[in-house]
C-alpha cells in the first residue's frame, strides 16, 4: 500500500521532470522566432487611431482580462484555413448595436454590411453563407479576442491604424467602408462647428479612436469640453438621448444608424464637420499569410465583380462572359483559386450568396434603406470614388 | 544489548519509503513542483504566444501619452498626460469612492441594523425590508437602476431643479455652493495654523487641569472651541483690515452648456456611490444586529436597573461590547466595497477598472496594465485590512 504510493509520487515526480525538460526546449527554441526583431515601442498615441465606436457584449466587465494567459494556438504558417474547416464554420467577430453594419433584426438574424462580408467568407470556404457564427465584440474586447483566436476574423467597423498592426498585432484586409468622425447635436442648439461645442459635455464611447481624435480636434482649436465616457454604444446614445449630454460623437455611418433609434431622430443634426479619417477594415491576427490573402482577395473580388457588372442574378450567365477579366474573377480561366487554398469557383459561391460591393452597399446602407448614406469615397473608383479592386490575375 | 538491538532494530528495520515523515516531505515537494511548473508553463505559453503576435513585454509606455480624456479627476489631467499619470487618476477615484463609500454606509448601516432590533414596529419593519431588498438583489442591476432609471431621468441641465446661487441638480449631477479661497485668503491662511497649535495647547492644559481636579480626562471640547475661537477672531480681524473676506461663497450658474462655479458631483459618481452604499449599507446592517444581539441580556437589565436610559445603554454598554464582535466582518464588507466599486464601468464612472481598459484598448499593453491594476487593488485591500486588523487589536477584550 505505502509503496504503492511512494511509486506514485516518484513517477509524478519523473512526469513533471520530463514536461520540465519538454518546455524548456520549447522555450529556448522560441527566441529565434521573427518576432524579437518587431518593432518594440510602437510610438502609437495620438496617432489617429482606429474607430469603431460601437460595441455589444452582454458582460461588460469580465471579457478583456481571460485573452492574456492562454493565449490560443493562432496563426502560424497557415493553419488558420484548416482550423476553420476542422470546425466546420467560420468565426467572425462582429458588431451588433450599429443598424445598417450589423444589428440582429425583428426575426433573431444577424445582419447588416459587415455581417455580409463574414457571410461572404463562410461562403468563398464553405460555399454556404450560414456556416457561420458571429460573435458579438465590444470595442474593448475586439482586439484580445483576434489575438487569442477567439474569432478567425474581425469584421466589426474597426479603423486600420499604424498602432494596431504593430503593438496590437492585426493584420489589416482592404478597407470596405471609407469613414469620417462626426459629431451629433440637437437641432435646436444650432450649432456649427468645434468651437461652438466649447465647455459642452460630449458623450463618447471608451477604447475606440474617437475618444482620441475627440480630444485632439478640440486641442487643435483650444476648446474644452467635458467626457461623458461609457463602455458601449447603447449606453452612449441612450445618456445621449437622456440629455446628459449636448453632443455624441462616433464615426459618421455610425451617427446615422444610432440617430434613427433615438427617441425622435428629427430633432438631431449630424454637424458639417469630419474630425478624422476612418478607414474601416476587416482584421485577422498577424502571422498567417494565407488567410489574410483569402480575406484580402474575396474583398478585391467583391469590389471587381461590382466593376465588371456581376451581379448576383446574372453570375450564372456570367460564367459564359467573353470578357477574360470575368472569366478568371469567377474561375472560369486559370487557377486563382487554387493558390489561395479555395475552389477556383470561390467567386461564384461568394456573389451567389451575398451578390457584388454595390449590393451589398445598397441592400443595408444604400437610398431604400432608412439609413441612407450616400456612396461618396465608397463608390467605384470609376465613379470617382476610393473603392478599387486589384486585378485578378 | 539485546534490549538495544531490538530497540534499533524496527527503525533500521522501516525503509525510507516507509517512513510517514519522508513521505509526506516528499509529498509537499512534488506538489510545489508541480505547482511551479504549472506556473512555468503558464507564463511561457503567455510570453511564447506574445512573441508569435509581436507585442512586446514591457513597461515603457507609462510615460507615453495617453491621448484620451477622463471624466473626472481630483488631480489636473488632460489628454496629453501619460499612461502613468491617468492610472493615478483611476486609482485616486477609485479611493475618492471607496472613502466615502465606507464612511456612509457605516453610518446607515449602524442605523438600520439598530433599526431591526427596534420596539417600533414600523421602524423594524421598513428596516427588515430594506435589508432584504437590497441584499437579494445583484449590485450591477442596481448601480444599472440608479444611473438609468433615476439619474439619467433628472431634468435636462437647461431645466435643472436649481435655486439660483445656491445649488442646482440636473442628469449630469448636483452643483453646490462653495466657499473658495478670497483676496485676503493669503493673509488669513496663517491664521489657521495658528488655530491648531493653540488648540494642541488648550489641550494639554485642559487634561493638566481635569487630572488635578480628579475629573474624567476628556479635554477634548475645549480644545476645539479654542481652535474655533482663534480662527472666528483672525477671520474677523483680517475681515476689518483688508476689507474682504479670506473666503467666498462661489455660486454656481449657467454658463453656456454647464454649470459653472462651486463644486459638483458627477451624475456617474453619484449613481456609484448611491448604488454601493445602499448595498453595502444592507449588509452592514445585518453584522451590526448580530453585535448586538451577541451582547448578553444581562448586560441591559443592569443598565436599565442602574437607571440608564435605552439611549445611554446602547451607547455606553452595549455597542461597545458589540463591536467586537463586529469588526472582523466588517473589514469584509469595507473590502468588498473597495472591489465592487470596478463595475463603476456600469455608469460610466472612471475608476481604476475603467480607466484601466481604456489604456489597455489604447495602448494594446494587456498583460501589463492588468498585472498593474491586479498589484494596485491587492494593495489596496492589504492596506483596508491593516488599519482594520490594528483597529481590531485595540478594540479587543484586555485580559490583565
Amino acid at each position: 500500500m505505502k509503496v504503492n504510493r511512494f511509486l506514485g509520487f516518484v513517477s509524478v515526480l519523473l512526469l513533471a521532470a520530463f514536461v520540465a525538460a519538454c518546455s524548456n526546449q520549447a522555450a529556448t527554441n522560441e527566441p529565434s522566432s521573427p518576432v524579437e526583431a518587431a518593432p518594440t515601442d510602437a510610438p502609437a498615441i495620438g496617432a489617429p487611431v482606429a474607430a469603431a465606436t460601437e460595441a455589444p457584449a452582454p458582460a461588460p466587465t469580465a471579457a478583456p482580462q481571460a485573452t492574456t494567459a492562454p493565449a490560443a494556438p493562432t496563426a502560424s504558417g497557415g493553419s488558420t484555413l484548416q482550423t476553420i474547416k476542422d470546425r466546420g464554420e467560420l468565426i467572425c467577430g462582429s458588431n451588433d448595436q450599429v443598424p445598417g453594419f450589423g444589428s440582429v433584426d425583428a426575426s433573431g438574424q444577424t445582419v447588416g454590411f459587415d455581417i455580409d462580408f463574414c457571410r461572404a467568407l463562410a461562403a468563398a470556404i464553405f460555399g454556404d453563407p450560414n456556416k457561420v457564427t458571429f460573435r458579438p465584440l465590444t470595442a474593448q474586447e475586439r482586439f484580445t479576442a483576434v489575438q487569442s483566436g477567439e474569432v478567425d476574423v474581425l469584421i466589426r467597423n474597426t479603423t486600420n491604424t499604424l498602432t494596431r498592426e504593430t503593438v496590437n498585432g492585426m493584420d489589416f484586409a482592404p478597407t470596405n467602408f471609407f469613414d469620417g468622425q462626426g459629431i451629433m447635436v440637437r437641432k435646436s442648439d444650432n450649432l456649427n462647428t468645434i468651437s461652438d461645442l466649447d465647455g459642452a459635455t460630449i458623450c463618447v464611447q471608451s477604447g475606440t479612436t474617437t475618444e482620441l481624435n475627440l480630444a485632439d480636434a478640440f486641442r487643435a482649436v483650444g476648446a474644452s469640453f467635458t467626457p461623458a465616457v461609457f463602455e458601449d454604444a447603447n449606453g452612449t446614445f441612450s445618456a445621449y438621448d437622456a440629455g446628459q449630454c449636448d453632443a455624441v460623437t462616433t464615426d459618421k455611418s455610425g451617427l446615422a444608424s444610432r440617430r434613427l433609434s433615438l427617441s425622435s431622430p428629427e430633432d438631431h443634426v449630424i454637424m458639417d464637420v469630419t474630425l478624422s479619417k476612418e478607414p474601416l477594415a476587416p482584421a485577422v491576427l498577424q502571422g498567417d499569410a494565407q488567410w489574410r490573402d483569402i480575406v484580402t482577395w474575396v474583398i478585391y473580388g467583391l469590389f471587381n465583380a461590382e466593376e465588371y457588372g456581376v451581379t448576383q442574378a446574372n453570375v450564372q450567365e456570367q460564367l459564359s462572359s467573353d470578357d477574360p477579366n470575368i472569366r478568371r474573377l469567377l474561375g472560369v480561366e486559370g487557377e486563382l483559386g487554387a493558390g489561395l487554398g479555395l475552389d477556383n469557383d470561390f467567386m461564384v459561391k461568394v456573389i451567389s450568396a451575398v451578390g457584388n460591393y454595390g449590393e451589398i452597399y445598397d441592400r443595408h446602407l444604400g437610398p431604400n434603406t432608412p439609413i441612407n448614406i450616400p456612396r461618396g469615397p465608397n463608390a467605384q473608383y470609376t465613379d470617382g470614388g476610393l473603392i478599387y479592386g486589384m486585378p485578378f490575375r | 544489548m539485546a534490549q538495544l538491538d531490538n530497540k534499533l532494530q524496527p527503525s533500521k528495520a522501516i525503509p525510507f519509503y516507509r517512513n510517514v515523515k519522508v513521505l509526506a516531505l516528499v509529498a509537499q515537494i512534488a506538489f510545489l513542483l508541480i505547482l511551479g511548473l504549472l506556473f512555468w508553463w503558464l507564463i511561457g505559453n503567455m510570453l511564447s504566444s506574445l512573441r508569435r503576435s509581436n507585442i512586446p513585454l514591457s513597461f515603457d509606455f507609462l510615460p507615453q501619452t495617453a491621448g484620451f480624456e477622463i471624466a473626472e479627476s481630483s488631480i489636473r489631467y488632460s489628454a496629453t498626460d501619460s499612461y502613468g499619470r491617468a492610472f493615478l487618476v483611476g486609482i485616486l477615484n477609485t479611493l475618492r469612492i471607496a472613502v466615502l463609500g465606507i464612511i456612509l454606509s457605516t453610518i446607515f448601516g449602524i442605523i438600520i441594523g439598530i433599526g431591526r432590533l427596534s420596539s417600533n414596529w414600523l421602524l423594524r419593519n421598513l428596516a427588515g425590508a430594506y435589508v432584504e431588498l437590497f441584499r437579494n438583489t445583484p449590485l450591477a442591476v442596481q448601480l444599472i437602476f440608479w444611473f438609468v432609471a433615476v439619474i439619467l431621468k433628472l431634468p435636462r441641465v437647461r431645466d435643472a431643479i436649481a435655486i439660483d446661487g445656491i445649488f442646482a441638480l440636473s442628469n449630469r449631477g448636483l452643483t453646490l455652493a462653495w466657499p473658495v479661497a478670497g483676496e485676503s485668503y493669503a493673509a488669513w491662511s496663517i491664521w489657521f495654523w495658528v488655530g491648531l497649535v493653540v488648540g494642541v495647547i488648550a489641550y494639554v492644559l485642559r487634561r493638566q487641569q481635569l487630572q488635578r481636579l480628579d475629573r474624567p480626562l476628556v479635554a477634548w471640547p475645549v480644545a476645539w472651541l479654542a481652535v474655533l475661537a482663534t480662527w472666528l477672531v483672525s477671520w474677523l480681524g483680517v475681515w476689518l483690515f483688508t476689507g474682504s473676506s479670506p473666503l467666498v461663497i462661489d455660486q454656481p450658474h449657467l454658463s453656456g452648456f454647464n454649470y459653472i462655479g462651486g463644486v459638483s458631483i458627477t451624475a456617474a459618481f453619484f449613481a456609484l456611490l448611491l448604488g454601493l452604499t445602499c448595498y453595502t449599507a444592507a449588509f452592514i446592517a445585518e453584522i451590526v444586529r448580530a453585535g448586538i444581539l451577541a451582547v448578553s441580556k444581562g448586560q441591559r437589565e443592569a443598565a436599565q436597573a442602574l437607571g440608564f436610559t435605552p439611549f445611554q445603554t446602547m451607547r455606553l454598554i452595549i455597542f461597545p461590547q458589540a463591536l467586537r464582535v463586529i469588526i472582523p466582518p466588517l473589514t469584509n464588507q469595507y473590502l468588498n466595497l473597495t472591489k465592487n466599486s470596478s463595475l463603476g464601468i456600469l455608469v460610466s464612472f472612471p475608476d481604476l477598472f475603467f480607466v484601466t481598459t481604456t489604456i489597455n484598448n489604447q495602448s494594446g499593453r494587456a498583460v501589463q496594465v492588468i498585472l498593474i491594476m491586479m498589484a494596485c487593488y491587492l494593495a489596496m485591500s492589504l492596506l483596508i485590512s491593516l488599519f482594520a486588523n490594528i483597529y481590531n487589536s485595540r478594540m479587543r477584550l484586555k485580559e490583565r
